[in-house]
């Protein structure tokens, strides 16, 4: 506490209050003598005019009614430490939290007695404070926040004089050169977290899948043949490129997975749209030479930003992705018929080979995932 | 306690250890005399900060037992359904403190409500700061403290939701990675370097736990401290009343009262988070599954202050989607993930300084504004909560759809048009609400408020009895501060008949008809005596008042 600040006025007992307010509220219940009146005679910290005591008689009620809840506290915090013990953590132990059941009685048994001891607490220092305590209302200055002029030009002087003592304005060789040799330390943190991950590189654009990789059912190992479409109900199957690389569960990677996983759809001869007829740029093909016997294969991953779009509509062949409602037509090359997404789900060229299992015939043309700046530059 | 009773000896003794290193009697017996006005608002902060609390204590127990690591193993927990089920370290470690450690269940859960609490409570304490001026000077800073506090909170949030690694946890930073693709130029990179390599990679689950746990609540934590102890210094604004000024402060002392109240108040908080945890499931990561970077449920939903985020994504449309030179710039995901947050927090963090600017009031306030006394900051404030409730709605058009067999794409429509017209009807309709209660408030000040007593007079005619308002009404009613800007007290031409420079053009035009804007049709009650009106007892237009007496 420095002499000089004037700011530091409102230490306790250097002011008193201009006025008295707080005056009792008319339908304030009358328990014995005035309640809630200043007590001139009254000895607490406080200016015993802002102060207004609890009648004795409602405090000795409030004290009854606080230990109350505490006690009912106390009885709440021995729940909790016996509802832990009541259920062994192993699955060897009856009954065990390993069990779902279990588990939530478990919780709710921790939880309510957790609730009522803290419940207890919490309203028994409220009953204190309400009927034990006075009721203040007290005065108190809000500071001048501004420094007087002279402190102000006092300050003002003092840091010239020391900037000039320093030579930090006056000598600007000095000075510049410190700022240039702050320049390559200040890149520094940020090249260092040039090895946080590889650089992009054709990593987005390219797929596991090529010609000839045979496709299994997501998430098992079995190979797919075009007669597994025709007894689909779904009329919609997800796939994963058939790999079985060591060191991954179903031999696939959750980055090639992310990247690969494609839905087979039978489209019915005659559903077929305009946009699926159309000589594709550069090529003498359509995108009915990419398909096999009906059957299409489109990135799941949605083009918007990545959730699978997994929900299939078989009568309108209608895909949409249930985070944020894009819908492409299988029918129709995957277009966007609705929603966010920018651009159409890539397709997979597919095939069958000499034994029969469905196969690609070459990886997407087009990035799949997420529309990025250069998804569209080789 | 008829008189002073003296210290007990133990307590003396380590008062006089730590005053004798700190010379601390004076500031602390300041300090314990500290003042805080009584409002029910102004327990909202409060809320946030002992949500706050339990966050940091049970985010300490879940570290205990939980693995920030991607490597995939077979899952043979106690948790029956999901044995032999390839998962992530992070994914099965979830389920340990969920099915292997005593009370990991409701710490969990606990840790999840206190964190939906507490980004609850910030935007509402937020709402009362704005709607009763109270970011004005000396505040602007704290304010600017709290922007900062709620974008962060959202983050970590958003962080916290990622690292169980279950399905929708999964799907929520796969969202995240396609949007930061969509960014023109540096899209890719960042994406890159975030993830360790592509989508999901190996390495985010153990940076998100680092951002998580260490850097952002380090962060939150530094924010906190200075926003608590800029309050401090400020003290509280408090609303209008006998006695409050901008000079004086009146309220309860931090010690012994405050500090007991708002002691009783933060295990209240603690009983709703540990109620809501015993018996309203939040998050059950065992029934969503591990993530898979191939599945999705339908159905999904963020953490509802993700809400507006995805709301946002779900409604913007694809037709502004260009390709420069065959360069993408999806603006379906951009506008959303980047124009539509930046409005929000923007604005937020911009207002006081647009509303100083406009006013040019630098003085400085302690007592809040009654909302409707800021007709157009209200307005304002209310359109910008209906924008982003909107929003949030629009992030469960499905379940919506679901709900009330609405056609899902027409939601989306719907939305759109709400999206524009819902914040100018919000403006609208809560500057006339506050122009009817300023109408209301000049009313009562003349005549005193409505008894609804009615009473026949002797020529049979029926009146409403009207009584005289409390003293403490009076006073608010009377020093209802002016709402006016300097723009308007500058001479718009001088005596030679010359335009003002400064309000020709340019900015000073601009804040000139934004200073019209902001005080027009705001009712004074500078020219009302108070009651001098009020034996009349009741309301006759004004042409009939000289007839009735």
């Amino acid at each position: 506490m420095t002499k000089n600040n004037a700011n530091d006025n409102n230490e306790a007992g250097d002011t008193r209050p201009d006025r008295v307010v707080g005056t009792p509220k008319a339908d304030e219940r009358v328990v014995a003598g005035v309640p809630g009146a200043p007590h001139d005679e009254h000895d607490g910290p406080y200016e015993a005019s802002e102060t207004h005591v609890r009648p004795e008689e409602m405090q000795r009620r409030g004290e009854k009614v606080a230990s109350l809840w505490f006690v009912l506290a106390f009885l709440g915090g021995i729940g909790f430490l016996v509802s832990y013990f009541l259920f062994p953590p192993n699955a060897a132990g009856e009954p065990a939290i390993g069990h779902p059941l279990i588990a939530q009685y478990s919780n709710m048994l921790l939880g309510g007695t957790l609730t009522l001891a803290m419940f207890g607490i919490g309203a028994g220092m409220t009953v204190w404070a309400r009927q034990v305590m006075p009721h203040y209302e007290v005065h108190s200055p809000y500071d001048e926040l501004p420094s007087s002029d002279k402190e102000k030009s006092s300050f003002g002087e003092f840091f010239m004089k020391g900037a000039d003592e320093s030579g930090f304005t006056k000598r600007p060789l000095m000075r510049r050169t410190l700022i240039l040799a702050m320049l390559p330390l200040g890149l520094a943190p940020i090249v260092l977290l040039r090895d946080t991950g590889p650089l992009p590189g054709d990593k987005l654009k390219t797929t596991p899948w090529e010609n000839g990789r045979r496709m299994y059912v997501e998430g098992t190992s079995r190979a797919l043949r075009p007669e597994d479409l025709e007894n689909d109900p779904n009329g919609m199957i997800s796939a994963l490129p058939a790999m079985d690389e060591e060191g991954h569960y179903h031999g696939i990677s959750l980055d090639d997975q992310a990247k690969s996983v494609i839905m087979l759809i039978k489209v019915p001869e005659g559903d077929w749209k305009e946009r699926m007829t159309e000589k594709i740029e550069g090529t003498d093909e359509t995108r009915l030479n990419w398909t096999h016997n009906g059957i299409v294969a489109y990135s799941k991953i949605c083009t918007h930003v990545g959730c699978p779009a997994a929900l299939y509509e078989r009568t309108t062949h209608r895909i949409l992705c249930p985070c944020h409602q894009s819908t492409f037509d299988a029918a129709d090359a995957a277009h966007v018929v609705f929603g966010p997404a920018h651009r159409a789900l890539p397709q997979l060229p597919i095939g069958v080979d000499d034994e029969g299992y469905l196969i690609a015939t070459g990886d997407f043309t087009e990035p799949p995932g997420p529309t990025f700046w250069d998804y569209a530059k080789d | 306690m008829s008189k002073t009773t003296q210290a007990p000896k133990a307590l003396r003794g380590v008062g006089n250890f730590i005053d004798d290193r700190f010379h601390l009697a004076k500031t602390g017996e300041k300090n314990l005399r500290k003042v805080f006005p009584n409002h029910w608002s102004f327990m909202l902060g409060e809320i946030a900060l002992y949500s706050f609390i339990i966050l940091l204590v049970s985010g300490v127990f879940l570290t205990l037992w939980f693995k920030p690591s991607m490597l995939e193993v077979v899952y043979d927990g106690a948790y029956e359904r999901l044995q032999g089920v390839p998962m992530s370290e992070a994914y099965a470690s979830t389920l340990y403190i969920d099915f292997e450690v005593r009370g990991g269940f409701l710490v969990r859960q606990i840790h999840h409500w206190a964190a939906l609490i507490f980004v609850a409570s910030l935007v509402v304490h937020m709402l009362r700061v704005f709607f009763t001026g109270a970011f004005r000077k000396p505040r602007e800073i704290n304010w600017l403290i709290g922007v900062a506090i709620f974008g962060l909170a959202m983050v970590e949030g958003l962080f916290g939701y990622s690292l169980p690694d279950d399905l929708p946890s999964g799907m929520g930073v796969r969202i995240l990675q396609g949007v930061m693709l969509a960014l023109p130029l540096v899209g890719p990179y960042i994406s890159m370097f975030l993830f360790g390599g592509e989508f999901p990679g190996e390495d985010i689950i153990t940076r998100l736990y680092m951002l998580h746990v260490l850097l952002i609540p380090a962060l939150l934590l530094g924010l906190i401290v200075a926003h608590f102890m800029i309050l401090w210094h400020q003290k509280h604004t408090q609303y209008p009343g006998t006695g409050r000024t901008d000079k004086t402060v009146v309220g309860t002392p931090m010690y012994p009262a405050f500090a007991v109240k708002a002691g009783g108040f933060f295990f209240f908080t603690f009983a709703v988070t540990a109620g809501l945890s015993g018996f309203v499931q939040i998050n059950p990561i065992h029934l969503f599954g591990p993530f898979t970077p191939t599945s999705i449920t339908s159905g999904l939903q963020p953490d509802w202050y993700m809400g507006f985020m995805e709301g946002s994504l779900r409604i913007f449309p694809n037709w502004f989607d260009i390709a420069p030179f065959g360069y993408a710039i999806p603006t379906a995901v951009l506008v959303p993930g980047l124009i539509v947050p930046g409005l929000i927090f923007g604005g937020l963090a911009l207002w006081p300084f647009i509303e100083q600017w406009i006013t040019g009031d630098k003085r400085a306030r302690n007592v809040a504004d009654r909302p409707r006394n800021a007709p157009v900051r209200t307005g304002v404030g209310v359109a910008g909560i209906t924008f982003y409730g909107v929003l949030w709605l629009a992030g469960s058009n499905d379940i919506l759809s679901e709900t009330f067999s609405i056609d899902l794409y027409l939601t989306t429509y719907i939305f759109r048009v709400l999206a524009i017209v819902g914040p100018i009807l919000g403006y609208i309709i809560a500057k006339r609400i506050c122009l009817g209660l300023q109408r209301r408030d000049r009313e009562t000040l003349e005549h005193g408020y409505e008894s609804g007593t009615i009473q026949q007079l002797p020529s049979g005619e029926f009146i409403e009895v009207h009584k005289r308002s409390s003293d403490e009404t009076i006073h608010v009613l009377e020093n209802k501060p002016p709402l006016t800007s300097t723009a308007l007290s500058e001479p718009e031409v001088d005596d030679k008949g010359v335009e003002n420079p400064k309000t020709r053009k340019g900015p000073g035009k601009l804040r000139l008809a934004l200073a019209r804007w902001y005080t027009k049709d705001n009712v004074s009650l500078d020219d009302v005596e108070p009651y001098s009106g009020h034996h009349l007892h009741h309301s006759v237009p004004e042409g009939e008042k000289e007839a009735t007496h």
